[in-house]
């Protein structure tokens, strides 16, 4: 039994039994994340978890793009972050209306633009004060950003290692453009203290929940649409982009357009998630836009399997909960430990939580059991020159070797 | 020179870093015709096809394809006109099974949107199989393409061309690394194939071109030495000279 189903086998033209599969771990994961975790946890831990949720949707994006599309992008926070943005400027917005900036030197403006002496609104924010156009701008801001990305690099066929290096290029430039531009950003501290959204307050327990649920609706949402995506040709289509480029493109398909299409559907997704970020945390900063976050989303889809969207949701989970639980105990090892649970996974299990198979689980287990067990009888039993059996020995190596992770 | 022919080379040149790969290279080619172009290497063979579909770029020259100047074109748009082309070594979509190796190059459903609505309908699975038959790989449309063997990845290959319809298609040494008896069929199979369009064939193997060939045209170093029926140049003494008899 697999941990979870993933799509790189081929499919069959009749309903496989593998589908039926994908349908139940898919309802086993939205009962876990819409019954399980609210009825067994405390607001704040479930409070937790709803952030730990908003990763996911860059993870689920890095399927498609990465473990699909084949395009490793290590920008990811760029799109989170913009999304996140967006939605922090309408509700900082709200909160500095003029009855509670009465104090400010020019009431009426955030507070971080007093505080740089800025007078009046700048243009870009106007916008934002409207519910409607900030939720749109969540949307197209990174949308555009990675539509013209995404152009400008495959169509002059920018690809692999080149394409991740630029991608964490302009998330080390926008984090610095952000730090840097204190009064129209807020600067390092982000968009802060904010409070409500068309009147209602989110900090309260009871919105809490509520936004927790927008979340994981929305996440099962895209989870759907995503498999919907990779069962139908696209999905195919993308895997071939990947593996053989200029057979897709010989065979009439313009792979610039693909590979701009599933960067911007990534982009998305991972806008979506910093919205979400924003209303449930009630902040945005740079911290989440830069180098370090967009890794640890990478990160996050390698441990689930890179080629699972159910798994980019598990591993989100795990690694964001890593995160938590090492940097609070180990405060300057967690970054090392996190880099070598990701060495650990590519090493040892490439396709991820998704790819770890019970029965292969097992199997290992009881090979290394006996070849224990076995050395220790022929270490008891034979004499030193006998004890060692080369052939043996590399046998059982390669056998326990060749094991792990295949799909 | 006008109507007659499907494919017009005329002129055509390409250099890398000085070295002419292909120098002045006029070419013609019509319906119907299954044409063997031979020369010993870097002839600029495969350089020829690279130039007809696109991957390279010519410094000089034209190449006419119904109505259509190619070297003005993008390579997906060469192929929606009517270009198909086989790679050197064959590339197949090894994660993906023999089917939807096939339907993939079904034509239609090309951008991103139709794709991801794209409808598995009785037409395309009567067109698939019906190409899996002819190609010889019936029994194994549900088998993962990385399975299968040299010979029948070739021969995929050539059934993803063949889906597309296309009118002129080019094969890069189809026959390399298959075995006598998958050659002998492939020489069976080609003249089936070529029925409504033009094959252009890079191939060494002499005996597969003598069989399949129409017409042989001879490049060296670029530049056309000889061209005409396969036992006409055998021959030929510039052609002993420069190929046949080394």
């Amino acid at each position: 039994m697999k941990l979870f189903t993933k799509r790189t086998e081929p499919s069959k033209l009749t309903a496989s039994p593998r589908l039926d599969s994908q349908r139940v771990a898919v309802i086993l994961t939205a009962l876990l994340i819409l019954v399980v975790f609210p009825l067994s946890m405390s607001p704040f831990r479930l409070g937790l978890v709803g952030k730990y949720l908003c990763y996911a949707f860059p993870a689920l994006g890095l399927v498609l793009c990465w473990g699909y599309g084949g395009i490793l992008s290590l920008g990811q926070g760029v799109f989170f972050g913009l999304g996140g943005y967006c939605m922090a400027m309408f509700l900082k917005l709200e909160a500095s209306d003029k009855h509670s900036t009465a104090i400010q030197s020019t009431p009426g403006i955030p507070d971080f633009m007093d505080w740089n002496q800025l007078t009046e609104l700048p243009l870009f924010w106007l916008p934002f004060k409207s519910l409607p156009l900030a939720l749109l701008a969540v949307v197209l801001v990174p949308g555009l950003l990675a539509l013209i990305v995404g152009l400008a690099m495959f169509k002059r066929r920018v690809t692999g290692v080149y394409f991740a290096i630029i991608t964490q290029a302009i998330a080390a430039i926008l984090s610095i453009l952000i730090i840097g531009e204190q009064g129209y950003t807020g600067g390092v501290n982000g968009i802060t203290d904010l409070k409500t959204m068309l009147g209602w307050d989110i900090r309260s327990d009871s919105a809490k929940l509520i936004l927790y649920y927008v979340n994981a609706l929305l996440l099962l949402g895209s989870l759907l649409l995503g498999q919907h995506l990779l069962q139908s040709k696209l999905g195919r289509l993308l895997q071939a982009v990947r593996d053989r480029e200029d057979r897709v493109r010989f065979t009439g398909y313009d792979v610039a357009q693909l590979k701009t299409f599933v960067f911007v559907a990534a982009a998305v997704l991972s806008a979506l998630g910093g919205a979400m970020f924003t209303l449930q945390v009630g902040f945005m900063s740079p911290s989440f836009v830069g180098v370090e976050p967009s890794i640890s989303m990478v990160i996050a889809a390698a441990v689930g399997g890179r080629t699972s969207l159910l798994g980019a949701i598990y591993g989100s989970l795990l690694v964001n909960f890593g995160k938590t639980f090492f940097s609070e105990r180990f405060p300057e090892l967690w970054l090392f430990l996190i880099g070598a649970l990701f060495i650990a996974v590519v090493m040892v299990f490439p396709d991820g939580l998704a790819g770890v198979q019970f029965q292969q689980l097992r199997a290992r287990g009881r090979k290394l059991w006996t070849r224990i067990a076995g050395e220790r009888a022929v270490g008891a039993n034979l004499s030193p020159l006998a004890r060692v059996s080369p052939t043996d020995a590399d046998s059982s190596v390669a056998a326990s070797g060749s094991g792990g992770g295949v799909s | 020179m006008t109507q007659a022919f499907l494919l017009e080379v005329e002129g055509l040149s390409v250099s890398f870093d000085g070295f002419k790969a292909v120098d002045d290279l006029s070419l013609y080619v019509e319906a119907g015709e299954i044409r063997a172009i031979i020369g010993p290497n870097g002839a600029g063979k495969t350089t020829l096809l690279d130039l007809v579909s696109g991957k390279t770029k010519a410094a000089s020259g034209k190449v006419r394809f119904l109505g259509n100047d190619l070297t003005q074109m993008r390579e997906h748009e060469i192929v929606r006109a009517g270009v198909g082309r086989k790679f050197q070594t064959p590339s197949v979509y090894e994660s993906l099974t023999v089917f939807e190796n096939l339907e993939m190059s079904y034509p239609g459903a090309r951008n991103w949107f139709g794709a991801w609505l794209f409808k598995r309908t009785a037409s395309v699975i009567a067109k698939v199989e019906e190409v899996a038959e002819l190609m010889g790989l019936a029994g194994e449309l549900q088998a993962c393409a990385g399975t299968l063997s040299h010979g029948q990845k070739q021969w995929l290959e050539i059934g993803m061309l063949l889906i597309q319809e296309p009118r002129l298609m080019m094969l890069d040494e189809p026959v390399a690394g298959m075995s006598v008896q998958e050659r002998e069929k492939t020489s069976e199979l080609l003249p089936l194939l070529a029925q409504g369009r033009a094959v252009l064939v890079v191939e060494h193997d002499m005996d597969f071109v003598a069989r399949i060939a129409h017409r042989v045209t001879v490049l060296h170093q670029g530049k056309l030495l000889a061209e005409g029926s396969m036992s006409a140049l055998q021959s030929d003494p510039r052609v002993i000279e420069v190929y046949l008899g080394h």
